[in-house]
């Protein structure tokens, strides 16, 4: 209670207890020190390769024989004739290297945590949905919701993508080289979402936080989505990161602009009628 | 420093949230205590400042950047600097007795590592929850 005495919220009697030191808490120290990878993470070699062909597998016997062939090393693993099969490549918790030769369907790659895969068709819905961590490249186009609720890591489309890309997204970085549709970072919280062309509606719309760089033009902004200023530290890390997947710019970054929260919305519920009314 | 800020305002001093009680805004004085997350989670990473863990990190995961860990900042939790282990859904209290660099972005790079050495240990709790409800 200590602390507390002095609060509006406690001289009203509305609460008696802290709402701090409600979350785990654990001390680092040296012994709980690990390596590179999980505990439980398999002992692969990037040397080592294999293929699958898909054409005659249902989704989760490709999924299957791409954990037992990291059972066994392989670190490398090809993925012929997907046919645009739904599911595939999920759930890896492993660094990896997977070459998806053909398209993915819906909700492909989703739930990773380390790999990198490399995709040389489209892929539809959620795609990369939850990624932790890793790298998931797309070379032509991809379907709606692109990137929803992910993490962390980089998920890269070379052409353009739907609507709702990074709705919901938590962390991470989604590059896109072509253009973007409406709602794009739709009540995004955290990590930052680059797009080369243009993007449609409503982009931005509700976010609470994170970045949304865009290169081409912008249809209209949503609600409380503001503009921002690009600063040097924007602008490098902009340029590094486009460069690594060959997505800069000829005329280089200074043209991006930058969209952020602008934090309205954080305190909603406090607003009075008319206050809300000015936000939305 | 540059991109110190918290909840939109500017924070000049590195150590703020070390030093104060963090009741800043006008919600955290309505309610007697900080609103967590104590840092700007949009603080791009400085790469002149990895760390040689770090750096043998992203060789053996075969990256070019630090890929997840770009958004993996020094927090500050109950007057203390911390990490928050989105794995385990809580804070990871840094040692006390570790001294802290005069600034945001090396502090972060010291976050990622230690972050890092703990996920990877295999006394991490998700080691037990793995064992309990692995799918596959």
């Amino acid at each position: 209670m200590a602390g507390m005495s002095e609060s509006t919220s406690t001289q009203m009697g509305m609460h008696t207890e802290p709402l701090t030191g409600r979350d785990i808490k654990t001390k680092f120290t040296l012994e709980n020190e690990g390596g590179f990878a999980y505990h439980f993470a398999r002992d692969v070699d990037f040397n080592r390769r294999a293929e699958i062909d898909c054409a005659e597998l249902e989704p989760t016997e490709i999924n299957r024989q791409i954990r037992d062939l990291m059972d066994s090393g392989h670190g490398s693993i090809v993925i012929r004739n997907p046919g645009a099969k739904h599911s595939l490549v999920v759930g890896i918790l492993n660094r990896m290297n997977i070459i998806v030769e053909g398209s993915l369907g819906y909700f492909g790659c989703g739930l990773l945590d380390g790999p990198t895969v490399r995709i040389s068709g489209r892929v539809g819905w959620s795609f990369g949905e939850n990624m932790m961590a890793g790298v998931c490249v797309v070379e032509e186009n991809a379907g709606s919701t692109f990137g929803a609720a992910l993490r962390g890591g980089d998920l890269v489309c070379k052409g353009s993508v739907g609507s709702r890309t990074g709705i919901d997204q938590k962390g991470g970085t989604i590059l896109i080289g072509g253009d973007t549709g409406a709602f794009s970072g739709f009540m995004m919280q955290r990590g930052r979402i680059v797009v080369c062309g243009n993007a449609g509606k409503n982009l931005g719309d509700s976010m609470y936080d994170g970045t949304i760089y865009v290169g081409g033009d912008i249809r209209d902004l949503g609600v409380d989505a503001v503009q921002a200023e690009l600063t040097d530290l924007d602008r490098a890390w902009l340029t590094r990161k486009l460069n690594m997947y060959e997505l800069l710019p000829t005329q280089g970054v200074g043209h991006f602009t930058k969209i952020v929260a602008g934090k309205q919305l954080w305190s909603y519920d406090n607003l009075e009628p008319t206050e809300k009314k000015l936000v939305l | 420093m540059p991109g110190s800020g918290y909840k939109g305002a500017q924070i000049d001093d590195v150590d703020h949230f070390l030093k104060g009680g963090g009741i800043d805004t006008e919600r955290e004085q309505d309610i007697g205590q900080h609103i967590g997350y104590r840092y700007d989670v949009n603080l791009l990473p400085d790469y002149d400042r990895l760390t040689p863990f770090l750096k043998d990190y992203l060789e053996f995961m075969g990256w070019d950047d630090l890929n997840w860990l770009e958004d993996v900042h020094m927090g500050y939790d109950d007057g203390q600097a911390a990490v928050f282990d989105r794995n385990i859904n809580g804070w990871v209290a840094i040692p006390e007795e570790m001294e802290l660099p005069d600034n945001q972005q090396d502090r972060d790079m010291i976050a990622r590592e230690m972050l890092i050495k703990f996920q990877m240990s295999p006394d991490h709790p998700l080691v037990d929850l793995y064992k309990a409800y692995r799918k596959f």
